[in-house]
Formats: structure tokens, C-alpha cells, sequence
């Protein structure tokens, strides 16, 4: 096998340390992906650097709302009574993800970083710039039924495969970072990145920089809320499309507040800004939903096998919308 | 343990008698067998479609910790069978063969292997087969169908008899739905499908000597097998043993000897070690055979009242470009209903992919998808009931053979079936039925399937303490055949299961055919019957020397009970076994032959089975449901209502994989798959099926075999996706005719 240096700090100097001075180096969570792209040869770190010494997992108020550590598990985020009740839609998200396996085996940190699942990305006789820059993208005109129709570039045409960030970008969390130059803090919908001419870089950290929890602000959605996830069968499939729904809806039906962001589409969790606009201060009703999703699809462009996204997504929009109203 | 009524065997719905071993892990599969010395292998795949193999580097492999040898067509021992192939003239004449791996530089298709690497660990191996560099010179490839079903041919099989299953049928006038009154022309295509049993392909090679060679393998057919590689190596098949006692499914991948099965005998020859090799996940979609995408068009007329006048069904499935498989995709559409007028037309494309192999149902699966889509459509322009439709069209013996049927219960598989699923609620206007944003359909799809039996040998033999071991070389894949085969011998025997065993999976036993198309029960299971009337008639010889009671007995009215013979079960004819074993070993012990009888040339014998299902498509999303699924069959005599049971419900939910998401992907431009794990290849999981019903009408066929069996595993799932889809269309009103039914085909 692979030769590779494993390392378990118990700080969190030293686990950041140990990944900013070796650019051969990787943090290990769950390892439910880093794990598998390591056998098919498609991320060779020259040292692992285990993070699950680290106390990072405990989920707690602080401030006006959760702070979810990076370690805490997609399960037990799930089932989390204060996440329960405070923040609805990300349990869902979450139980929506992979099998009761992985979600008892993945972080939060490595759900928000596992790579996508483009099928040219992960056969390494195939071209992909996101793999191995300078190749070409293979699925721009190739099989590409799974890919995006927001913000994609001619470089990489992926789709970020995590449903848990749908939510999260849903919910205006911010995520908390630790590096060689210190903390900060990165507002969810920043973290991700668009494709543009770097498809090798998925996100804005820094090299070395670790996340060490993710904090989700309260808010009014503690009711009305859905995750509408499509896929191809019932369970354990990674979406066609997903949408992250949440409504304040007042005692004449009419919409306060109203989050919404889309999944499978894009490079990175979709945020509908301009929908969610278009939600507020009308009634909660099936028709307001429908002008919403016109709202919302704006801008979106398919390719040759994925034009049934254009229909897919206003269709779960207004679907997820409606099943929120009636929550 | 207490014994069961003796004479209620058949029927029974008995424990699996491995079902312990199983699920306790002690059960053995191929790959589990660790010999002294063991090496381990992996395959290098091709990553060019076609050409040749210019150059290939191997040093650094060779190099790498643990590694005893990387095998290539520039180093590889020749294997004296692959140049004999094809030349032996008892061989019946077939349009090439099984693909000869490392005989030199070709490219054929994908991830054909290139190279083997062998080493000391399995990660060692695949660590090592990474480094292997291959330097090519790619030519044009083929791997779409639809862009070469100009070039679609008859199969050689065809062209060199008329009469040939695969040949042009006709009877009545040539395409004469093309004048009828009211008629349908439509096209189906149904993608690749990939096996994909729960055990992965495997092999464990060790030469025992220069020239006896040992295969603990993952096959159905122990003596195919052993035929197979016997030949490739030049060597008395009493040589080559084969050994697989378990399999963990296969639904057809195993019934062909594959190249890599070639390869880990050529390597443990070179190691001079055993060597075990295991096919990845990858490698399953490409190695070892799949369900060939087929094109298929369907034209039908029919007149107002509801009587089908005319049918022309033609297929073009793909083959590899050095072997010609074919299958009976158009077989059902010849027999299945009353139509004067009947054409069918069936065609290969030969593109640069791997060979397929039949996969559960086989072709009668993918013809099923057409024919009964299309029946749905017709009653649909009749408006008519579906089942109505069936029924006026319904045929009370072979229009194809002009035979009687052996049996044939389907009208009472229908009853059976529409009453259970709810099919007075089925609304011929569709789109009726609505549940808030599910919209509710009702389906049906018919399926049959040729209740085969070929010729078997059971060696039976009553052991010093009172058990009776029964062998045969057989496999069991996962149907529950030793369970079954336990159940009629205790029957016929009288004793109970607890004291029988019986052995499969194994070359050395006696004969029996691959467990392949529906046919083992009908096979083995009279063998078994056989042998245990013999070994009574035997005992019973013997017996009648001490005693007078069984002279004159009959063999059928001896039982064996705990300890003693008797006649008819009269204690005072009692002889105990310690006197019948005083006999030398043989005396004691049977084997014997049963074949099928001239029946055959008189009737014409199916199983058949219809698949009743309802589906809630979301009228937003397009997800799908299926609700429920109602499986009947009229499969003769049920040995075991729940291993009978298990087979119906697996095959019901193969069907829904292939109605709602199976699809194998090749990038046409790479020749390469898109889709090759479980996460882009799905197969259904729980929350997809519904809790299958199934009934049997349990009628025994007198004509297959005594025991009244036709055979369950394939009618299982023909038919299955054509009922989903006929229920979506019933839902919806959308007629969807190419495979998989995704969300995005519906919204
Ligand atoms: C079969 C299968 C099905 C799946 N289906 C779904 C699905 O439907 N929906 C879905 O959303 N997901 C799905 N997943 C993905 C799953 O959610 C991710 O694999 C999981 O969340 C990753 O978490 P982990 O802790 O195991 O990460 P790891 O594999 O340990 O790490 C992933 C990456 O994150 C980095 N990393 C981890 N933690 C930190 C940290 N604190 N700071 C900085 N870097 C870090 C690692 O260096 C690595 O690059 C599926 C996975 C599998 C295998
Ligand atoms: S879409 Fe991105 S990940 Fe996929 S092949 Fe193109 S570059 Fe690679």
C-alpha cells in the first residue's frame, strides 16, 4: 500500500502545525472520505494527521446560538435535542445524508470538505482539472446528468455533494477556523468556492488552517421548515437535486422571514437570496411558492444531460416550500 | 430434536439447512480459503478501448515490496488451449469464445487486463499494480449501440440453421400489424445492466501437481468449469478439481469461464504458489459479463373488440466483438398470446466492450419490458382493462410448437394476483387516482419461461449411524438447492431432514448440470428422488435376506426410521441398520442417473408468472414508489413455500432496480464506464421495495419430472418492470419506454 505517516496530536497547536509546515500532509476525521480517496489513489497525503484527540466535539449555546464542534458527528448533530429544537432543518439535512453508518463515522468539519462525486474525478484514467489541473474537465462533454447549472466555469462543472451545507448555508452559520496565523471567522456562504480557473481548490481555507466548529445563529425557523432531497432511489444516494427550505409565517399566512438554498447544482451550496426576497411579506400559498422558483432559477444553464434540472429544481423548491408551510 | 411428520416434506417451509452457517460467517466462500503459501493477485486493466498494447513497464512493479511476479502477454506462459480452441470437433460450432487473456497485444475493450500483478498481501498486489505504465496505440472504438445498429447482424448461430431459436420467425404474414386495423408501433431500449451478486467474482488457483490442478472458484457450474480450464491446459478433466461449495449469488455472471479465472492459473503456475484473485468492485462492471443493452421495437394490431391479429417484435442486443452471446430476447413474444400474425426479427451489434452473459431472466426479461409495455399500450387504445386484454388473447396451448402445455395456471395467477393487489380500484382513465401530490397508478406484466430439465446423477448412501448423505456436484448460488434437495429425500426416503445431508459444489461428486435457468429442482431434484428409491430398493434387497417381510415389498413402501427398515413403517418387520452394515461399504450405497423422458417431443412446458404492482409518482419530483407488488406464479409443485418464497421476492426487487434506477454508463468517447460503484450504479435498497406478496398456484406439471416442478428463479423478475412501468404510465399517463424510469423522465 501507500506508505504515509500517521500522527494523533492531542493539541491543537500541534495538529496545526503538523499539516501548515508538510503541503504532503492531510487532517483525518470520520475518514469516511479521505479514507476512500486514498485507496482509489486519488489524494495521496505523505501523512495523515488525526484530529480525533481534539476536543472539538461538543455541540453548546454561545452567544445567540449554537456552536457545533468540528468533531461532533453527523449523527449525534442530527439527534441533537438543541439542534432539534432551535434548528430543525439542519437535523433533517444531515438524516438525509448517506446511511446511519457513515453519519455515526462522519464530522462536520469533513462533511463540509468531502470532495465531489463526479465520476471523472474519481477514475484516474479519465481528464479532470479538479484532479489533476491542466487535464481538462471530462464531463463538460461527457456524462454530466449530476452536474451543475449555477456558477460552474469551462475548468469544472462539479456539484459539492454535501447536504448538511445546504442547510448550513440556509441558516447563515459561520464557520470558525484555527491556523498557523491564528482564528477566524468565515461566513458559511463564503467557505465554499466557485470553480472559476482553480477547479483544484474547493474551498477558502489556508493550508493548515482547521476548522474547529461551526456556528449557527438562532432564528425565527424552528417550525416551518423542509429538506427536499430527489434522488434515484428512496435511500443512500446522493441527491439529484436538494432544496433547504425555511418559513416564519405569521397568523394571516403571510411570510416573515424565508430561507432557502439548493443543492446539486452547484460547485458549492446554492443560496437563493433573490427567492428568498421574493418569499417575504406574501402569503404562504402555492402560487407565491411557483414565483419564487422563477426567481430562483434565474441564470441557471444546463448541458446535455442535465436539462432536467431546470424543470427538477423549481419543482422542488415549490415542493419543499409547500411542505414547510405545512409543517 | 423432534422429527417432523415424515411424509410432509415437499411443501414444507423449512429453515435453510446452511442458513446457520451463513449468517454465522462459518459458511466458505472462494475467496475464504487460506492454503499454505497463498499469494495474492490483481489485475491491471486496459485504459484505451482498442488497439494494441505497444509497450508496457512493469520494473517499477517488479520492484515493490513483496512482489513474486507481474504477468503480460510478453511473459506469460503459453496456455496450450488457447491455440486448440475452437478446433475441437466435438465442440459445437460457436462463433468464438471466452476472451484469451495475456495470447497477445490486442485491445478489446475497457479495462481488459493487461497485467497481473502477484504478491505476498492483497495490498502489496494492488499497490504494486499501480505502478504498471502501458504505453498504446489507440484505434477507433465503438461502444454505442444506437450508432452501429446498421451494422446489427444475424448471429452465425442462425445463418447456419434456420430453425435455430435466433433465426427469423414467422408464421402467418410478415409484418402484418402494418395493415391491421388499430395498431402501435413503439421502441424500447433497455440500458446495461450490471450482476452485481453480494460476492465478488473470485478465484483460488493451486496446481497440486505439474498437472492437477485445484480451483476453489465462484461458478455455477463445477463441471463447466472444470471442462473449461481442463481444456485450457490440455489436461484429463479427472485432474482439475473444482470446488465451490458456496456462492454468494451471481444471477448469471458465473455461468462463463472469464479471463481472470485464466489468469490466476497461469499465475500460480509461474509462482509456483496458489494464488487468490478477486475481482474489485470496478472490475465487476467489465470483467465478468452484464445484461446487454438492447434496442428493441414492438409493432402490434389489433381489432376493436379487443383480439390481437398481428405482432413483429425485433431486437439488436450487443455482443463483444469476439464472442457472439445471444439470448432469448423474443422467445415470449412467439408463445405468449393468440396472434395469427407473428414476426420476429433478432439482431447483434458487435461494439468493443466486454462479452455479456445472461442475467437473471435473461432475455426474456428485456423482451418481457416490450411485449407486455406494448400489451398495456394496446388495451390502453382499446380502452380496455390490461387484464381483460390478456385474457381475450389468452392461449390454451403453444401457438408457436402447436403442442399442448405441459401445465399452464396463469388465469389463475392473474385471479390470484388481481385480487390481492386491488386491481378493481385500477381506473382505465390515467391519472385518476391521486394521493395530495402522489398520483397512484395500477400495473401488470406477465412472464414465462421454459421449464428446462436436463440430465442429473445423485450418489446416495446410508452411514453406520443412521444418516443417509447424498452428493451431487451441483451448486447452490443462493436458491436454497440443498435445502430442497433435503426435503425430497427425506420424503421419498421417510426419515427426517436432520438425518440426511447433503453435499454439493463440488467436481468430484456425481454429475449434474450449471444452476442456470430455472432448472436445478427440475434436474437435481428427480435425481435425488431416484437415488433414494434405489438405495430403499438396495436396503431393501438386503434386508430380505434376514427377513421375509421385505421379499415382497416394494421399494416405494420401505421406510428408513431412527435405527431400523421397515415395510410401510410396521414395526414388526424392523431390520436395524448395524445388520444391513455389516454389508460391505457399497452395498449400502447408490448412484444413478435420471434424464427427462420423450415429454418433451408432446408438450410444450413453461412456467409462467404475472407481477401485479402499484406505484405513487410525485407529480413534482417524479420519485417513484412502488406501494405494493403482487407476484404469482404457476411454477408447478413448491418444494418450499419460503425458499420458493425467496426467490419470487428477490426477483421482484431485481425487477424494481431495473424499472427504476439500474443503468450501467459508458462515456462513448473514453469507451469507459461512468458508472462503476455502488453509489452511481444503484440497486434498490429497503426503503424501495414494498413487503413483496407472492402466491403460487402450486398445481405439480406431470409432465416435466415426478415431483411436478417447472422452475421459479427467472419468471421472478420477467415481467417485474414492465408491470412498474405500465403502473407509472397508469399513474401518470406518461409512457415511458426507455429504462431506467428516473425522476427526470417523469417531471
Ligand atoms: C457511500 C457514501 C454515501 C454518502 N452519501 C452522502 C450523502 O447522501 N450526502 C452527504 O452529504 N454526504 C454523503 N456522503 C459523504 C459523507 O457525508 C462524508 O464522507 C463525511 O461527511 C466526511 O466526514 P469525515 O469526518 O469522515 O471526513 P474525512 O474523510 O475524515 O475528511 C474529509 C476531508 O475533510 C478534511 N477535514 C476533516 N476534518 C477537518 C477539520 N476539522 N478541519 C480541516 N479539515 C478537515 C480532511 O482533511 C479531508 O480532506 C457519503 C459517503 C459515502 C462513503
Ligand atoms: S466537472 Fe470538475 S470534477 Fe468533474 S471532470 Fe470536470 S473538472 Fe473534474
Amino acid at each position: 500500500m501507500n506508505q504515509f505517516q500517521y500522527v494523533r496530536p492531542t493539541k491543537r497547536q500541534a495538529a496545526i502545525d503538523a499539516v501548515a509546515k508538510d503541503t504532503t500532509a492531510k487532517f483525518i476525521a470520520g475518514g469516511t472520505n479521505l479514507v476512500d480517496l486514498m485507496k482509489r489513489g486519488i489524494m495521496t497525503p505523505q501523512k495523515l494527521v488525526d484530529i480525533n484527540r481534539l476536543p472539538l466535539t461538543k455541540i453548546e449555546r454561545e452567544n445567540n446560538g449554537l456552536r457545533i464542534g468540528a468533531l461532533a458527528l453527523n449523527s449525534t448533530v442530527a439527534d441533537d435535542k438543541q439542534v432539534r429544537e432551535k434548528q430543525p432543518l439542519l437535523s433533517l439535512a444531515l438524516n438525509a445524508g448517506a446511511s446511519a453508518q457513515l453519519r455515526n463515522m462522519a464530522t462536520v468539519g469533513g462533511n463540509m470538505l468531502q470532495r465531489t462525486r463526479c465520476s471523472y474525478f474519481y477514475d484516474l484514467a479519465m481528464p479532470c482539472n479538479k484532479r489533476e489541473p491542466g487535464t481538462g474537465c471530462g464531463a463538460l462533454e461527457g456524462v454530466n446528468r449530476m452536474h451543475a447549472i449555477f456558477g460552474f466555469s469551462d475548468k469544472c462543472i462539479a456539484v459539492h455533494p454535501s447536504d448538511m451545507s445546504v442547510a448550513l448555508v440556509a441558516l447563515d452559520a459561520t464557520v470558525q477556523v484555527s491556523g498557523p496565523r491564528g482564528n477566524r471567522s468565515i461566513p458559511f456562504a463564503d467557505f465554499h468556492r466557485l470553480p472559476g480557473d482553480t477547479p483544484e481548490k474547493d474551498t477558502n481555507l489556508e493550508p493548515g488552517e482547521l476548522i474547529t466548529a461551526v456556528v449557527v445563529p438562532d432564528g425565527p425557523f424552528t417550525k416551518h421548515v423542509h429538506y427536499q432531497k430527489v434522488r434515484e432511489r428512496a435511500s443512500y444516494a446522493f441527491a439529484l437535486l436538494s432544496v433547504a427550505a425555511a418559513l416564519d409565517i405569521d397568523g394571516n399566512n403571510t411570510i416573515k422571514a424565508a430561507r432557502l438554498a439548493m443543492g446539486g447544482v452547484a460547485h458549492k451550496p446554492w443560496r437563493l437570496t433573490a427567492a428568498e426576497q421574493a418569499l417575504v411579506g406574501k402569503p404562504a400559498t402555492e402560487d407565491t411558492f411557483r414565483q419564487a422558483a422563477i426567481v430562483a432559477m434565474q441564470g441557471a444553464k444546463a448541458f446535455k444531460y442535465n436539462a432536467y434540472k431546470l424543470k427538477l429544481g423549481p419543482n422542488t423548491i415549490v415542493q419543499a416550500l409547500k411542505t414547510a408551510a405545512a409543517a | 430434536m423432534k422429527e417432523q411428520a415424515q411424509d410432509k416434506q415437499i411443501g414444507a417451509p423449512m429453515n435453510r439447512v446452511d442458513g446457520r452457517l451463513k449468517v454465522t460467517g462459518a459458511a466458505k466462500y472462494s475467496a475464504e480459503y487460506e492454503i499454505p503459501g497463498i499469494t495474492y493477485a490483481v489485475l491491471v486493466g486496459s485504459t484505451i478501448t482498442k488497439g494494441r498494447l505497444t509497450s508496457i513497464d512493469t520494473r517499477a512493479a517488479e520492484r515493490a515490496p513483496g512482489v513474486l511476479a507481474v504477468i503480460t502477454h510478453f511473459n506469460s506462459p503459453k496456455v496450450p488451449g488457447f491455440d486448440t480452441a475452437g478446433k475441437d470437433p466435438s465442440q459445437p460450432a460457436t462463433v468464438g469464445g471466452p476472451l484469451k487473456i495475456f495470447k497477445d497485444d490486442l485491445i478489446r475493450f475497457n479495462d481488459q487486463p493487461i497485467a497481473l500483478v502477484v504478491a505476498d498481501s492483497w495490498e502489496r498486489a494492488r499497490f504494486a499494480a499501480r505502478l504498471v505504465k502501458a504505453q498504446y496505440a489507440k484505434e477507433k472504438h465503438q461502444t454505442n449501440l444506437e450508432a452501429n445498429a446498421a451494422q446489427a447482424f444475424l448471429p452465425t448461430s442462425a445463418k447456419k440453421n434456420p430453425k435455430s431459436p435466433m433465426a427469423d420467425y414467422q408464421r402467418g404474414q410478415v409484418d402484418a400489424y402494418k395493415t391491421g386495423a388499430i395498431k402501435l408501433e413503439s421502441e424500447y431500449v433497455i440500458p446495461t445492466e450490471v450482476h452485481h451478486p453480494m460476492e465478488l467474482q473470485s478465484i483460488t488457483a493451486h496446481w497440486e501437481a505439474p498437472d492437477r490442478l485445484t480451483l476453489y472458484d465462484k461458478t455455477q457450474g463445477t463441471l463447466a468449469t472444470r471442462r473449461d480450464f481442463a481444456r485450457e491446459w490440455n489436461l484429463p478433466e479427472e485432474n482439475v478439481k473444482v470446488i465451490a461449495t458456496f456462492v454468494g449469488g451471481a444471477f448469471g455472471n458465473a455461468l462463463h469461464s472469464w479471463p481472470h479465472e485464466s489468469a490466476a492459473i497461469i499465475a500460480a503456475k509461474v509462482v509456483n504458489r496458489p494464488v487468490k484473485l478477486m475481482l474489485t468492485r470496478e472490475q465487476m462492471f467489465t470483467m465478468v459479463g452484464y445484461r446487454p443493452y438492447t434496442w428493441q421495437k414492438l409493432g402490434m394490431s389489433a381489432t376493436p373488440d379487443g383480439k390481437i391479429t398481428a405482432i413483429t417484435h425485433e431486437s439488436i442486443g450487443q455482443t463483444s466483438t469476439y464472442e457472439e452471446f445471444t439470448e432469448s430476447t423474443l422467445a415470449q413474444t412467439r408463445m405468449m398470446y393468440q396472434s395469427p400474425n407473428v414476426t420476429t426479427r433478432y439482431r447483434l451489434a458487435a461494439l468493443d466492450i466486454g462479452s455479456p452473459i445472461w442475467m437473471r431472466g435473461p432475455g426474456e426479461a428485456t423482451g418481457a419490458f416490450a411485449l407486455e409495455s406494448a400489451m398495456d399500450e394496446m388495451a390502453h387504445l382499446l380502452n380496455l382493462d390490461p387484464l381483460e386484454f390478456r385474457l381475450r388473447n389468452y392461449t390454451d396451448q403453444d401457438p408457436e410448437k402447436n403442442k399442448p402445455w405441459s401445465t399452464k395456471f396463469l388465469k389463475e395467477c392473474y385471479q390470484l394476483g388481481a385480487e390481492r393487489v386491488g386491481w378493481n380500484k385500477r381506473q382505465l382513465k390515467p391519472g385518476s387516482l391521486r394521493d395530495g401530490d402522489w398520483l397512484i397508478g395500477y400495473g401488470m406484466g406477465v412472464g414465462t419461461f421454459g421449464a428446462h430439465r436436463g440430465a442429473a446423477t445423485v450418489g446416495a448412501q446410508l452411514l453406520p449411524n443412521g444418516t443417509v448423505l447424498l452428493q451431487c456436484a451441483t451448486t447452490d448460488i443462493g436458491p436454497g438447492t440443498g435445502t430442497v434437495m433435503t426435503q425430497i429425500a427425506a420424503e421419498t426416503l421417510g426419515l427426517s431432514p436432520q438425518k440426511i445431508t447433503f453435499d454439493l459444489g463440488k467436481s468430484s461428486y456425481p454429475k449434474a448440470g450449471t444452476q442456470g435457468g430455472s432448472s436445478t429442482v427440475n434436474s437435481v431434484g428427480p435425481a435425488v428422488q431416484e437415488a433414494c428409491l434405489a438405495l430403499k430398493d438396495k436396503l431393501r434387497g438386503i434386508a430380505a435376506s434376514s427377513n421375509a417381510a421385505f421379499a415382497s415389498a416394494k421399494k416405494e413402501d420401505v421406510t428408513l426410521t431412527d435405527g431400523y427398515l421397515t415395510v410401510g413403517g410396521n414395526a414388526a418387520t424392523r431390520v436395524a441398520y448395524a445388520d444391513l452394515l455389516r454389508q460391505p461399504e457399497a452395498a449400502t450405497a447408490v448412484t444413478v442417473e435420471a434424464k427427462p423422458g420423450p415429454e418433451g417431443q408432446k408438450y410444450s412446458m413453461y412456467s409462467f408468472s404475472v407481477h401485479f404492482a402499484e406505484v405513487r409518482v410525485h407529480q413534482l419530483t417524479g420519485e417513484v414508489r412502488v406501494s405494493k407488488l403482487v407476484s404469482c406464479a404457476d411454477a408447478g409443485t413448491i418444494v418450499n413455500e419460503k425458499t420458493a418464497g425467496n426467490q419470487m421476492k428477490g426477483g421482484a426487487v431485481g425487477g424494481i432496480g431495473m424499472a427504476l434506477m439500474e443503468h450501467a454508463t459508458i462515456d462513448d468517447r473514453f469507451g469507459r464506464y461512468v458508472t462503476k460503484d455502488f453509489a452511481d450504479y444503484h440497486v434498490p435498497v429497503h426503503a424501495d421495495s414494498p413487503d413483496v406478496q407472492v402466491a403460487f398456484v402450486n398445481q405439480p406439471d406431470p409432465h416435466v419430472n415426478a415431483l411436478g416442478t417447472k422452475g421459479i428463479g427467472e419468471i421472478a423478475i420477467i415481467g417485474v418492470a414492465p408491470a412498474i412501468a405500465n403502473a407509472i404510465f397508469n399513474a401518470t399517463g406518461k409512457r415511458i419506454r426507455e429504462l431506467p424510469i428516473t425522476p427526470d423522465k417523469l417531471i
